[in-house]
């Protein structure tokens, strides 16, 4: 199934009703047994406990330490086990510009991360460049290096808008289908054997 | 200024002369160059290198050289140039001035200005397989020459010197940074630690730190070649994203400077209203690295701490610039806006908390076992280093160096106010930060006399008639102010081009955090390998601003 997500409205943040649903049926039957899909057990758990990996290169870095800071506690939905390697993380929140010099960094942590991986792409450089797209040696957008999931506009974005894209992000994540038909568009890598091109 | 003028005329008698600027400039031919930057730094006391700009002036490439002496606080500068664009040779002063080190490669990585007797002739920003110097202004910057590669960089080891033997033949040697046998690591450039994108490659012996080679660019964005091709108030845009935790008074010392050049009168309102933002943005900045530095330590509650302080400073932001981070507030001829009528109010709230919130920080963190042994004694930095390396901000005034811009070259109304510069001489770790503590005390006490002072000002005036075509006349300025981590200059040059949209010709910024990272080398040597996280986090650097 292809997700198509333009705007959401405010009744849409509601969108847990399949638990609710769980949790009368338990109540009903007055047994500890319910039956679902599995699917739906799986992103229950993939999307509110999603960790990233803080890709921070510069302005965002700092409104995202605010997000896990006191007053806006991203712990509430489940993103403060913020990791420093890409091996233990669920997403990649990528936060600043990319220049050219990095770009070869960025694609090999992302490479290195284990499936599913998602990708946040914070603020107008990771989107598009923003300010420095007329520059001699900035990406204009990550987009070019690796897939991207939501896109969160801003210089930097303020930290409410941090949560919509990551609120996004599980709402991505609760409608995939974890066997078979997934989502993603990105292409299968290739292994390539040492010693062979 | 004369008697300087003969005194330096007497050092070297080719100089040449200009004092209808704001400093005295002297024009010197390279070859005599090296041997006046030596006496101008022992005979005369010129031993603060404040910038090094490299400007390409068609005809000729050269530099820049503003240089001050710390103790009268008198400041000249020096330009040296050369005709021979297909490779220009100038002297290094990197053996007189040891700041010179990164900045004349930063100069040969703009503009391919080989240095001669430099030690370490490398690129400082880009890949090493770049092609092309960018900010000459013939550069040919399409994707074909320089596309973007996702394959590491090679040979990351080479580097070379260009040596002058007593003839005068200059050859080149090459060299390597490490030897074969050394252990080296790598630290980032995507690590926790390193507070951004910068990246360490440190030899080790055992847990003994015994050199580190600084790698950076990984966050350079090219802005000083941006804002050639934009209007003056379009170039404001970036000063407030290279140290964004100095983002109101980077923009302040950009605008200082256009409006020194234009000659224009900003209303006194408006300089109140510019000056208790710097003082708040300090106060944010100083704030961010107490919680950084104790986080680094392992105390992650008093990175809370800092944090839940800095939202009473970003809330005054956001009523009155409409934005928490990257304000774009102050402008050329005043601000933007006028403030929020609860402005004032909110401001002596915000003062009230955190002077009572610093005494409890002090009670949490100062006086720890841990933070004792760890910041204590650590990571020395002498005086007479610190004035070498160019060193400015907290971490000067941590060594004894007196390089408070707000006291040196009083700018904007700051000697209108009592304040004192905050000085100590460990300079360990430990000195570092606490100067920054008492640096927000008085801050404060800053911010109480400008609330008192706004208070009393008259009317609403706060942005003065400026002209929709902002041109300036032919020359060039300097402006410093003292930002959160040190003295921040503006380099502007304008060829007074009459047509409409002028554009700066060079506009550089001398950024404190570029100094700063060059001590790295110097304090962490033969310190243990987890005191190199301790080191840079006092030394407190904000990376964007190093690579620009």
């Amino acid at each position: 199934m292809e997700v198509k997500i333009k705007s959401m409205k405010h009744d849409d943040f509601k969108n847990n009703e399949y638990i609710d649903g769980l949790v009368e049926q338990i109540r009903a039957s007055g047994t500890n047994i319910v039956v679902g899909k599995l699917n739906d057990l799986l992103n229950w758990g993939i999307s509110n406990s999603l960790w990233p990996f803080c890709f921070g290169t510069s302005c965002c870095a700092i409104e995202f330490m605010c997000l896990g800071a006191a007053r806006y506690d991203m712990a509430r939905f489940g993103f403060e086990v913020a990791r420093n390697s890409p091996r233990q993380a669920d997403y990649i929140m990528c936060q600043g510009t990319i220049t050219y010099r990095m770009a070869p960094a960025l694609k090999r942590l992302y490479e290195q991360m284990a499936e599913p991986k998602y990708v946040i792409a914070c603020g107008s450089c990771t989107v598009s460049g923003g300010p420095f797209k007329n520059s001699y040696c900035v990406v204009k957008g990550i987009d070019e290096i690796i897939p991207v999931d939501v896109y969160i506009p801003g210089c930097p974005p303020r930290p409410e808008a941090f949560f919509y894209g990551l609120i996004q992000l599980q709402r991505k994540i609760k409608v995939q289908k974890y066997f078979g038909g997934v989502n993603r568009k990105e292409k299968k890598m290739e292994y390539v054997p040492d010693g062979k091109e | 200024m004369a008697d300087l003028q003969q005194q330096i005329a007497a050092l070297c008698p080719q100089a040449e002369f200009d004092s209808t600027g704001e400093f005295l400039l002297v024009t010197v031919p390279d070859a005599q160059w090296h041997a006046l930057a030596r006496a101008l730094k022992e005979q005369l006391g010129f031993d603060y290198l404040t910038a090094l700009v490299g400007v390409d002036w068609k005809e000729t490439l050269g530099v820049v050289y503003y240089i001050t002496n710390s103790d009268t606080q008198e400041m000249i500068h020096v330009k040296v140039t050369t005709d021979n664009r297909e490779q220009p040779m100038l002297h290094s002063v990197s053996d007189i001035w040891a700041v010179a080190n990164y900045q004349e490669r930063e100069v040969y990585d703009f503009y391919g200005i080989i240095f001669i007797n430099h030690p370490d002739m490398r690129r400082f920003f880009l890949r090493n397989d770049w092609v092309g110097y960018p900010l000459r202004k013939d550069y040919d910057a399409s994707e074909k020459l320089n596309p973007l590669r996702l394959e590491d960089e090679q040979n990351e080891d080479d580097t070379c010197s260009w040596v002058e033997d007593e003839k005068g033949n200059v050859a080149r040697v090459a060299g390597k940074v490490f030897d074969d046998d050394e252990y080296v690591i790598n630290v980032g450039p995507q690590h926790p630690s390193t507070h951004g994108v910068m990246r360490y490659r440190a030899s080790l012996d055992g847990e003994i730190v015994k050199k580190v080679d600084v790698v950076s660019g990984y966050i350079h964005r090219g802005i000083e070649k941006m804002c050639e091709s934009l209007t003056y108030p379009q170039t404001l845009l970036y000063t407030e994203r290279m140290d964004y935790m100095a983002a109101h008074i980077n923009r302040h010392a950009l605008c200082l400077c256009i409006e020194k050049a234009m000659g224009l009168e900003v209303p006194r309102r408006a300089e109140l209203i510019r000056l208790i933002m710097d003082e708040l943005m300090r106060l944010s900045s100083h704030l961010l690295s107490y919680g950084c530095l104790t986080m680094d330590q392992g105390a992650t509650t008093a990175f809370f701490y800092g944090f839940r302080d800095r939202e009473l400073i970003y809330d005054i932001f956001d009523r009155t610039c409409g934005a928490r981070m990257s304000m774009s507030y102050a402008t050329i001829g005043g601000v933007v806006a006028d403030v929020h009528p609860d402005f004032i109010k909110d401001v002596r709230h915000a003062c009230d908390v955190i002077e009572k919130n610093l005494k409890e920080y002090h009670k949490l963190f100062t006086g720890n076992v841990i933070a004792v042994n760890r910041m204590k004694g650590v990571g020395v930095l002498d005086r007479a280093d610190a004035l070498n390396y160019a060193i400015t901000g907290p971490s000067g005034r941590a060594s004894g160096v007196h390089c408070d811009v707000r006291k040196t070259h009083p700018y904007s109304l700051y000697n209108e106010f009592d304040f004192d510069e905050v000085i100590r001489t460990e300079g360990d770790s430990m000195a570092r930060y606490k100067v920054r503590m008492d640096e927000m005390v008085q801050s404060i006490k800053i911010l109480r006399q400008a609330c008192d002072k706004f208070e009393a000002e008259e009317g609403n005036e706060y942005i003065a008639k400026v002209p929709k075509m902002i041109k300036l006349p032919a020359g060039h300025w300097y402006q410093q102010v003292e930002a959160s981590r040190g003295a921040f200059g503006v380099y502007l040059e304008s060829d007074g081009d009459p047509k409409p949209f002028q554009k700066p010709y060079r506009l550089h910024f001398q950024t404190p955090c570029f100094n700063l990272v060059g001590i790295v080398d110097l304090t962490c040597k033969d310190n243990m390998i987890a005191d190199l996280i301790t080191i840079t986090a006092s030394i407190d650097y904000v990376i964007p601003d190093i690579d620009r």
